[in-house]
């Protein structure tokens, strides 16, 4: 009897979740509000590094029950995870698949068959290579407008000589492709622009330290430090300040690193940093816009849309610029 | 120095050897030949190599700087982690692959403390000695997990340690809410870099006291004696009245207190952490270091003197190659070629053709004579 009973229910249940998905993609159809738009957002380990941080923040932050969502989470820097558990979320049938690919190829079999689902691609933070028609819209940073900005300003600066340090960001990303493209250029072009060393400290702070270090027991000269995150800025004036080499507003080396963390813009605010390149990690509410609009059947003007970065520079940085950006 | 030299396996006499082939035969010969080649490499390539000169740092304090003051100093940490791993190689014939995720822990929970849970902290919530206690407590604790699992278990050790390698920065993110704490407090540095006054960086004395502390542990306790004879037959051990088990646990225990110093040297030389980046792959090169010291990854016998030696070895490496600015990214090829080398150099069958060749030319001595 019991048993039966169990069955019964069972069964029940299952006409239920039936049914209910059947209204989902009713729903989905008609662009109505009516349930939570389900949303799967794939990113990189919130680990990695402060921007990466305050990104994923964002991106819990604003995707909630309260905002209208039901959003599932992942975190992974290993892209062959990350296709894996796109997939598994296409199958789920979310409306939407929000991604921050830690690879920028591979994909297509994920878009095709997100595609197929009727499952909306839109893609944050970082780019892929793909046919633009494969995905709803790109909210990203323009990496190489960055590092153009941040050569511009050093260029800028006058110097008789550059004599700098160049430590990279993880080879063969995104934003150290684009950081290293502007400096690489203007060092080519200009007779006075040197290279006292290159090299990647993979964002780490602890190799920058090292890597400065190491030029300094050199006793070559320099006077730049172009470091392509903070936290790497950050052990590369660690590793000046261990040999009494003065940096920043009225130092000797020209210190300059890029993201957006708070305790960063406070280095810049008190001149022991001369400049840092904003890399904005808030794409989330960007997104949140995108989807409102596609489910009020409004395609957005543009696919690709950048967000508005900037350089802020020691003489002019100001608290309320800390406040509004530092994150 | 726990092994002398070895017994020669030749019929020949220790008198009929040469010194040089005693020399060879010593098991501090690689690392003190390695050290001597990297030493001579830079002699002729770069002499100003081995400058050291005294500069202000920014806040007034005389410091030594210099490439040598740099290996001191940088090695510090890999150091301390290559004496606790050459008691738990030599007591349990396995490697601990997790220590650099548990330097990740050990130093989260320190930043932890000393932070009392705010993102930044102009100065320290906590007494910073009462951190580090708590912060070698965890980190005990995270060694013996793995120590019961090698031990009580019976679990590889490279696979028992997996489990803390793969969830120990996941762990580590967890303990601060996956905020990177930053101590702004100088004194929290102080151990990291300069105590005020003093030019030597502080690492380099908390590792020779680390070194002194084990120099006395292993002439006047049994640590030595009953971690070799655990390593070497734990059978028999457990016979003589030791027991193997509560031996094996204990140096999985012990490496837990040098990691969670390695991870407090680590975290205070810049005040913040970055979970999947600090010490990454520090693993490797500590199990190198104890293979470069002449140490069988197998257990048993071991000469601590000679991991420190390596440890200080692969430091020296990696600067001269830094300094020589090899791309830090091709940094682990040239650490393969060392390993290589030595992996073909203990290899049982280059050992016996060694050995012939060693014993042909005294035969034909004897001949002549």
């Amino acid at each position: 009897m019991k048993k039966k009973l169990v069955s019964l229910l069972l069964a029940l249940s299952l006409v239920l979740a039936l049914a209910a998905c059947g209204g989902n993609g009713e729903d989905k159809k008609s662009g109505g509000s009516d349930g939570p738009i389900t949303v799967g957002v794939i990113n990189n380990d919130p680990n990695e590094s402060g921007y990466r941080t305050a990104n994923d923040k964002a991106m819990r932050d604003t995707f909630t029950e309260a905002n209208g969502y039901k959003a599932t989470f992942y975190n992974n820097n290993d892209a062959a995870q990350q296709i894996a558990t796109a997939q598994q979320m296409i199958q789920d049938e979310v409306d939407y698949l929000l991604l921050s690919p830690a690879s920028t190829t591979g994909w297509d079999t994920v878009l095709q068959d997100a595609q197929a689902a009727g499952t909306q691609v839109i893609l944050f933070d970082r780019m892929l290579e793909a046919d633009e028609s494969m995905y709803a819209a790109a909210v990203v940073s323009d990496m190489p407008a960055e590092g153009k900005t941040a050569v511009d300003w050093l260029a800028a600066q006058n110097l008789s000589e550059y004599n700098i340090i160049h430590i990279q960001g993880h080879m063969g990303s995104d934003a150290q492709l684009g950081r290293t493209g502007a400096l690489d250029e203007k060092v080519a072009a200009e007779a006075n622009w040197n290279y006292v060393t290159q090299q990647t400290a993979d964002w780490d702070e602890a190799t920058a330290k090292t890597i400065t270090q190491s030029v300094i027991d050199s006793g070559k000269p320099f006077n730049v430090i172009y470091a392509e995150n903070n936290g790497m800025a950050r052990g590369a004036a660690a590793a000046l300040d261990a040999a009494g080499i003065t940096h920043g507003k009225d130092g000797d080396v020209i210190v300059m690193g890029f993201d957006s963390d708070k305790w960063a813009f406070e280095e810049v605010l008190a001149g022991r940093w001369n400049y840092m390149g904003l890399c904005n990690p808030l794409q989330a509410d960007t997104v949140d816009t995108i989807i409102k609009d596609l489910e009020n059947g409004k395609a957005p003007a543009q696919k690709i849309i950048y967000t508005p970065e900037q350089g802020f520079d020691a003489a002019t940085l100001t608290q309320a610029d800390v406040d509004k950006y530092g994150t | 120095m726990t092994t002398p030299v070895k017994e020669p396996k030749t019929k020949v006499k220790r008198s009929d050897e040469s010194l040089l082939r005693r020399l060879t035969r010593h098991q501090l010969f690689i690392p003190l030949a390695a050290l001597a080649l990297l030493v001579l490499f830079n002699l002729i390539a770069d002499p100003s190599f081995f400058a050291v000169t005294v500069k202000e740092n920014s806040l007034g304090n005389p410091v030594l700087s210099g490439n040598i003051i740099s290996v001191l100093d940088n090695a510090s940490e890999l150091v301390i982690l290559a004496i606790g791993m050459t008691l738990v190689t030599a007591s349990s014939g396995g490697q601990d692959i997790s220590v650099g995720a548990a330097m990740a822990i050990a130093g989260s929970v320190i930043l932890r403390m000393v932070c009392g849970g705010q993102v930044t902290a102009d100065t320290m919530q906590m007494p910073l000695i009462l951190a580090i206690l708590i912060g070698i407590v965890v980190s005990m604790i995270f060694g013996a997990f793995n120590g019961a699992l090698v031990a009580y278990f019976k679990i590889q050790p490279m696979v028992a340690t997996l489990i803390l390698f793969t969830a120990g920065r996941s762990i580590a993110a967890w303990i601060n809410n996956n905020q990177l704490p930053i101590i702004n407090d100088l004194a929290f540095k102080y151990a990291g870099t300069f105590l005020p006054g003093i030019p030597v960086p502080t690492p380099i004395f908390i590792t020779v006291l680390v070194i002194v502390l084990f120099f006395l542990a292993l002439k006047f306790s049994n640590l030595g004696l009953y971690t070799q004879s655990v390593g070497i037959n734990a059978n028999s051990s457990r016979l003589n009245g030791l027991d193997p088990k509560l031996i094996k646990l204990m140096t999985y225990v012990i490496l837990g207190v040098c990691v969670a110093v390695a991870g407090f040297i680590r975290v205070s030389r810049s005040g913040s952490i970055n979970y999947s980046r600090i010490a990454e792959n520090i693993e490797m090169d500590a199990i190198l270091a104890v293979a470069l010291g002449g140490n069988a990854l197998s257990g048993g016998k071991f000469n601590i003197y000679g991991s420190i030696l390596g440890a200080y070895v692969i430091q020296f490496l990696t600067t001269t190659l830094y300094k020589y600015e090899v791309p830090s990214t091709a940094l682990p090829a040239y650490k393969a070629v060392v390993v290589i080398l030595l992996v073909v150099l203990s290899a049982p069958v280059v050992q016996e053709k060694l050995a012939s060749i060693r014993k042909a030319p005294a035969k034909a001595a004897k001949e002549v004579s």
